[in-house]
């Protein structure tokens, strides 16, 4: 790549989002917004080999995009007083006092991940407008045909106009539930790139999970007391850090117990553990640790561990007891009786798991553990019935690798 | 901007009939703060007569125009700046009369 066409990926990376936003809120209207920031990167890539690229590359591409749009609204002048009409709620008044910059980027954020848009219209619409992510990006990434995604995101977009979802930072009072929202997206968009679910699709999607992680450091920056915030990027890089160890050569999924360690990525975990601690400092002083980061602190006591047997499973279990507290679901029971296998012994953790069968039968991880546990207790036959049942279930091409290997090992 | 806010029931598992003390009291409230616009509660569907007037003559037809196991027990109209505030109205809405309501904009 010549340096050029590196300096417009970084620009794109550091700027699409911040051009969106502010031309979102110029006019008022994300269609607008988002064909003129995608017009002015266009004209970079014609310009900037020739004419070098600009000391403030992100000023030039806003001025840019605000002529395109100007262009673009004079061009269809009889929609002009349509789109004074149609222009989003902008609330003017300046932040509430939460610590919070008044960004455009955060507004654009809360209206993307609003709770009134369908789950999969919120990812493709922020993978879009806050990733600049292009539509066949995002249709191949979630294994949908781009004329969906484009649908979604079209749909979406008609909707925020037509029912007026506003383009403001939710008050005070809403702020948790709603960042709790945009939480969710991120969790998802990197949870489908840590264990791709396609059977056709690559087992890790690198460009997911760093994409997700992008985002959060993003929020993160512009909400930098929320603990929930501070928990997922913890989660995700303490998870992230893991994943060149997690796939074999062979494209097998290798499990935590098998994993070289030595092939953990050390900054990320190194990060990843300072914003657990400032989260533990944090619960210290009183202030009750949300979801992610009690799932980030499990993930720091794995990543401080030198090797499995090594690992503080009692601190483990701990927290699970935490998550309990907050989440109730199964999923959250099965791993928790996973930890319990490797201090109180398979047996124990076998009669919490068989516990979880009316909940979990539809779901390959169950299986998998029982599998495992049955095999460390010597039920060949019935590991093997676990094993089948789990491949058959699961999506994944590495874990399903697995899966198979651990099966046929049985005596 | 004005949205339509439409109480839904559930024939097979209706929400309870004492509720008319709390609804008034909400409107009230929707009055005294200025989201107040409309608001009815409709008789049974079985009360509804569709009319289709399209083609040559009328064609009265008894009953709703849809029959289905949820319907639509009552409307009320507010005026909203967006729809974080009808949502968070609503919200109040679903709970003061133990249904389920819709949200939906007018052009």
């Amino acid at each position: 790549m010549s340096d050029v066409e590196e300096a417009i990926t970084r620009v794109h990376h550091d700027e699409w989002a911040r051009v969106v936003a502010s031309l979102t809120r110029r006019f008022g209207d994300l269609d607008i917004a988002e064909e003129a920031a995608a017009e002015a990167f266009a004209s970079a890539v014609q310009r900037w080999p020739a004419d070098g690229v600009p000391p403030n590359p992100g000023a030039w591409l806003t001025t840019t995009a605000v002529r395109k749009a100007i262009d673009r609204i004079r061009r269809e002048n009889k929609r002009d007083d349509k789109h004074k009409e149609a222009q989003m709620v902008y609330d003017n008044s300046p932040a509430e006092p939460l610590g919070a910059i008044d960004d455009d980027r955060l507004r654009l954020i809360f209206t993307c991940c609003h709770p009134a848009l369908a789950m999969e219209a919120r990812v493709a619409l922020t993978l879009r407008m806050l990733g600049g992510l292009t539509v066949p990006e995002i249709a191949r990434a979630f294994l949908v045909p781009a004329t969906t995604v484009e649908q979604r995101i079209t749909r979406a977009k008609a909707k925020i106009k037509a029912a007026r979802i506003p383009y403001r930072v939710p008050s005070a009072e809403d702020l948790p539930g709603r960042v709790s929202g945009v939480l969710a997206v991120l969790y998802l968009v990197f949870n489908e790139g840590y264990l791709a679910t396609g059977p056709d699709t690559d087992p890790v999607r690198h460009d997911l999970t760093a994409e997700a992680i992008r985002l959060t450091r993003l929020i993160r920056a512009l909400l930098p007391q929320d603990g929930e915030v501070a928990g997922l990027l913890g989660l995700m890089l303490l998870t992230e850090a893991r994943r060149t160890a997690r796939v074999s050569a062979s494209g097998e999924l290798v499990t935590l117990d098998q994993q070289d360690r030595g092939a953990w990525d050390e900054a990320l975990i190194a990060e990843g553990h300072r914003l657990v601690r400032e989260r533990l400092a944090a619960a210290a002083a009183g202030v009750a640790p949300g979801r992610y980061q009690i799932l980030a602190a499990i993930n720091a006591v794995h990543t401080s561990a030198r090797d499995i047997r090594d690992t503080d499973w009692s601190q483990v279990i701990a927290l699970y007891d935490q998550l309990v507290h907050l989440d109730s679901s199964p999923i959250v029971a099965l791993n928790r009786a996973i930890a319990v296998a490797e201090l109180d012994g398979p047996e124990v953790a076998l009669a919490a798991v068989d516990r979880l069968e009316d909940k979990l039968a539809g779901y390959h991880a169950y299986h998998a553990t029982r599998a495992d546990l049955l095999r460390r207790l010597g039920h060949s036959e019935q590991s093997r019935a676990a094993y089948d049942k789990a491949i058959e279930l699961a999506g994944n091409t590495a874990q399903t690798a697995n899966l198979a290997r651990r099966r046929d090992q049985l005596r | 901007m004005q949205y339509l806010v439409s109480v839904i029931d559930d024939k097979s598992n209706p929400g309870s009939t004492d509720r008319q003390p709390a609804i008034s009291a909400f409107n009230e409230r929707l009055i005294a703060e200025g989201y107040w616009v409309f608001a009815g509660g409709l008789a049974d569907t079985t009360a509804a007569t569709v009319i289709d007037n399209r083609g040559e003559h009328a064609v009265f037809s008894d009953g709703p125009f849809v029959e289905s196991k949820e319907y639509l027990a009552g409307v009320w109209v507010w005026e909203a700046p967006d729809l974080d505030v009808a949502l968070k109205l609503a919200t109040e809405a679903s709970k003061v009369c133990d249904r389920k309501v819709e949200v939906r904009p007018f052009l």
